[in-house]
């Protein structure tokens, strides 16, 4: 079932739109802002609501990068991997994440703190190399930055 | 009159121009002298500016803008999109545009609604653009607010709204046609041209679409006219653009400057050159899907129609430097990746060719490279040239690949016959 304040921004949304199926991207990101990730029960209750069926609904949620459709911890990290930061030495930085949380991309910590997820060029090439966590923007990073930024999501 | 209209008002601390801010320094005069014009002589001060599509194609934007149908029977409701969905490996100067000063785009989306008659405008922005989002969606309450939105906008016929579309991470969406089919919720498959959006776009509707810096040129066009707009230039393609360097240079950054700026001076005076102990192998100019150029090209002024001269692309104007320290191959590598992982998957030569030339490059950097391998190389990029795909992804992942083979044919060579990166 989707919630109440989930329906209402849905809806806040299908205002803007001639169609129920444009809205269906923005529903997905809402429904995963407050829950996370995105089950198949959620999209069961979105494809309802939008009248979609829930196959081309998971056709769309497939296909866009930003979409999870799988559960993730508290924070995800994304680490830009292309080109940019590529020349200026990411791998160093992914490296360095991966020993510190002892996961590779793709896994969550076992206390569900941090996922770390790959991400094609963030745009801001020039304070490469860079990375998200959540929504925050974190560029310009050597070990030892990582390192204070990551204390600071617990 | 100023000769960086799109950046001068931008506040020294990274703050944003807010509404009172851009009126004090004229903004939304533009606006209002194009709502005291027909749509069709908007459209045509457009035309005679020159003004080219900055999303990279160079598209001449008033042309777009003519191609939609207006008049009493023209169909309706009508879009205008523009496309923040700024993808491009290398490419940062959208995110500038929309943080540090998005009322001169909503302005500029209202002007393209005059002009093409449209009801509509939709902002369609890159997923993790957070802070461009927030900020646009600012801009557009105050415009609201102030009563450059909504019903009979300043006393004219003109109604138009701006709605913000947060897209959900593609590259395939900064392509014009796959942008329209996810705003209306599918993939983003491109789509097969004609129509061409203008006549068929959104739901069926004549739609422009049109780039960030396209868009955000346009008040200073209507503002101070097309003569002034032209003489900005040092080339023949009109205006300023923003470029950008990126990758080892010792001040990596962004600048607006006279379309037709040399790629030697945006490189060593602009950039700062090369960091200390290392020299310039090469440069894509604009983004990711850009020919390399090398020292042989500094003097080329960055401009479409002079980088087109040397077998490249001016693109997005914002360029990824290759410097000797780092493996050509692996940068490539890297590319080709990217391509391939970020291809919808819809034309073979795309979804085939650029999934083997991903594989290929990984083997040859890792030492497992054989005899033969640079032709198949040369042969995908040949495959993937333009003509072979609904869309301009494969033939983009192409210009690096095909350039980076005729320009580092050493270094791959090495690659094969060391089994080895020489740079690892």
């Amino acid at each position: 079932m989707l919630t109440t304040e989930e329906r209402q921004e849905i809806e806040a949304e299908l205002a803007h739109y001639p169609t129920k199926q444009a809205v269906c991207i923005d529903a997905m990101k809402i429904v995963q802002k407050h829950r996370g990730w995105l089950s198949d029960e959620s999209l069961r209750d979105i494809a309802e609501t939008l009248d979609m069926s829930l196959a081309e609904l998971d056709g769309v949620a497939s296909f866009y990068n930003l979409l999870l459709r799988k559960p993730v911890g508290r924070h995800v990290i994304w680490i830009c991997d292309s080109v940019s930061c590529w020349i200026m030495g990411y791998e160093r930085q992914r490296a360095h994440l991966e020993r510190r949380l002892g996961i590779s991309p793709g896994q969550t910590t076992p206390d569900n703190r941090f996922t770390l997820l790959p991400i094609v060029c963030l745009g801001c090439c020039d304070r490469a190399p860079a990375m998200m966590v959540g929504e925050d923007l974190h560029t310009n990073l050597t070990p030892e930055t990582v390192d204070g930024i990551l204390e600071r999501y617990k | 009159m100023n000769e960086r209209p799109l950046t001068v008002r931008m506040p020294a601390n990274g703050g944003f121009v807010d509404l009172r801010a851009y009126e004090q320094a004229g903004g939304y005069q533009g606006l209002r002298k194009a709502l005291r014009m027909a749509p069709k002589d908007v459209t045509a001060e457009v035309k005679k500016s020159g003004l080219q599509g900055r999303g990279g194609a160079g598209f001449p934007t008033g042309l777009k803008w003519s191609f939609t149908p207006v008049g009493p029977d023209a169909p309706k409701p009508k879009y205008v999109v523009c496309n923040a969905d700024e993808m491009e490996p290398g490419t940062f100067k959208d995110r500038l545009l929309l943080e540090r000063d998005p009322h001169q785009l909503i302005e500029g989306m209202i002007i393209a609604g005059h002009a093409t008659e449209a009801d509509v405008g939709y902002l369609f922005i890159r997923g993790e653009y957070h802070l461009s989002g927030a900020r646009a969606r600012h801009a557009i309450e105050e415009a609201r607010a102030a009563g450059y939105l909504g019903r009979n906008i300043l006393g004219s016929p003109l109604s138009y709204e701006i709605y913000v579309h947060m897209s959900a991470g593609r590259y395939m969406c900064g392509e014009e046609t796959g942008l329209l089919n996810a705003l209306e919720g599918k993939r983003a498959n491109p789509r097969a041209k004609p129509p061409f959006p203008p006549v068929v776009g959104a739901f069926g509707k004549p739609t422009v679409v049109n780039n960030v810096e396209t868009l955000c040129n346009v008040p200073h066009i209507l503002a101070h006219g097309a003569e002034w707009f032209q003489s900005l230039s040092k080339t023949k393609d009109a205006g300023t653009k923003l470029y950008g360097a990126s990758g080892k240079v010792k001040k990596p950054g962004l600048w607006e400057l006279p379309m037709g700026t040399t790629v030697g001076e945006i490189l060593f005076e602009h950039a700062g050159g090369m960091q200390d102990g290392l020299a310039l192998r090469g440069l894509l100019p604009g983004g990711a899907s850009t020919d390399f150029l090398t020292s042989d090209h500094l003097n080329v002024p960055m401009d479409f129609t002079e980088v087109a001269k040397v077998g490249s692309r001016m693109g997005t104007g914002t360029m990824i430097v290759l410097d000797d320290k780092t493996c050509p191959v692996g940068m490539i590598g890297n590319l080709e990746h990217f391509f391939a992982q970020e291809s919808c998957g819809w034309c073979t030569p795309c979804w085939s060719g650029l999934g083997w030339a991903d594989r290929l490059l990984a083997a040859i950097e890792a030492g497992r490279g054989e005899a033969g391998d640079l032709e198949k190389l040369e042969h995908i990029a040949r495959l993937c040239s333009p003509g072979n795909s609904f869309c301009a992804l494969a033939p983009g992942a192409a210009e690096p690949l095909q350039s980076g083979l005729k320009y580092f044919r050493d270094d791959f060579q090495r690659h094969i016959t060391e089994k080895r990166c020489p740079w690892r």
